[in-house]
């Protein structure tokens, strides 16, 4: 990939990540749009490829940018599709934690924690319920959600068992 | 003056680092249920409560929520270094895997096993994620108005599939005036 499209993309990702409220999932239709369809530096289904790999790794689901860069230029690709994910975090979100820490009490910013709180919980339940409905087809795939969230609620054990038996179980050919 | 919920244990960079190293290294299929684990449940190095005051946070400012998060974790106990050490922790040790992922991909190209791996392991983790906002909603005042916030909220975008930011922007002023009010 020659130098100009890779200072380009980074540069879109750079203004997409100061936009992206919602986090990596609001953002995945756009970088889908910009690689595949307007500037086709992957196919479809490398796109896909790419993307299920990335979910395999540990860590944020958010690195399947970082694996486009690898793919697309190696070393440099990377770093210039991982740099712009940094930067919001480290400039903005820095800049904010410095006022919490600095006015734990300031009453506007207390109004905002307690009273939004509740509506990112509600967020997160309907995102979870989505994920439920999006990643199963039928029953059995219903059923290890719940099974897994009971578990864990009620048990303590190592989760990380879990997510193997839940690989194991798909190798097998069990969904 | 502190919050009266907040103590403030005393964490190095080096914690810092590991911890939000194993957390990134066992984040399959996402990394909230993982972080608050590490962080509430193993660390104490935040209430359950505060937690969840960080990631709305988090949640409001651009880029991904546990990132912004580890980022305002590593500065409460490190300052701009400690959110450096931290972001280094969560993020430092993905990228060197995907990019041995990337290498193993283009000599052979992605197994049709890890495709049925990740269905088994996506069921399991969207588990993960429910037991999390489980434990989360746990932390809400017993009272009505967090609640209803909290339900209109999910009823809107969960079963309604209202579009995100036209519900956060209808919700959000109001919930925040009201805490305002009530002074909670």
């Amino acid at each position: 990939m020659e130098r100009g499209g890779l200072s380009a993309l980074f540069l879109h990702l750079m203004a997409l990540w100061f936009v992206a409220v919602g986090g990596p999932s609001a953002i995945l239709p756009d970088i889908h749009r910009y690689v595949v369809d307007a500037h086709q530096l992957l196919s479809n289904r490398e796109f896909a490829e790419i993307y299920t790999l990335a979910q395999a790794a540990p860590g944020p689901n958010v690195m399947y940018t970082t694996l486009i860069g690898w793919h697309l230029a190696g070393w440099s690709g990377a770093l210039a599709t991982t740099i712009p994910l940094l930067v919001p975090a480290m400039t903005l979100t820095l800049v904010v934690g410095h006022f919490i820490e600095r006015y734990p009490d300031a009453p506007i910013l207390r109004a905002i924690r307690r009273g939004l709180t509740p509506i990112t919980i509600g967020l997160m339940f309907a995102g979870a319920t989505v994920l439920m409905r999006a990643v199963s087809h039928d029953w059995r795939g219903y059923l290890t959600t719940v099974l897994t969230a009971a578990i864990v609620l009620r048990l303590t054990c190592n989760p990380l068992w879990l997510l193997a038996a839940g690989a194991l179980l798909g190798i097998a050919g069990v969904f | 003056m502190q919050q009266s919920d907040s103590h403030k244990p005393s964490v190095s960079k080096l914690e810092l680092f590991l911890t939000f190293s194993r957390i990134t290294l066992s984040s399959f299929g996402g990394a909230l249920f993982w972080a608050r684990l590490g962080i509430v449940e193993r660390r104490r190095w935040l209430s359950e409560r505060e937690f969840a005051e960080f990631l709305t946070i988090g949640q409001l400012l651009p880029g991904p929520n546990v990132l912004n998060l580890t980022v305002l974790v590593g500065y409460r106990f490190g300052g701009w270094s400690g959110a450096a050490v931290s972001v280094l922790g969560y993020l430092g040790w993905p990228f060197l895997v995907v990019i041995g992922m990337g290498m193993l991909y283009q000599q052979f190209g992605a197994l049709p096993q890890v495709q049925l791996a990740l269905s088994g392991m996506s069921k399991v983790a969207a588990g993960l994620l429910l037991a999390t906002v489980v434990k989360l909603a746990m932390v809400l005042p017993r009272r009505l108005r967090p609640w209803l916030f909290g339900l209109l909220a999910f009823f809107a975008v969960g079963v309604m599939r209202w579009p995100l930011l036209w519900v956060v922007a209808a919700l959000a002023p109001c919930a925040v005036f009201l805490a305002w009010k009530a002074k909670d």
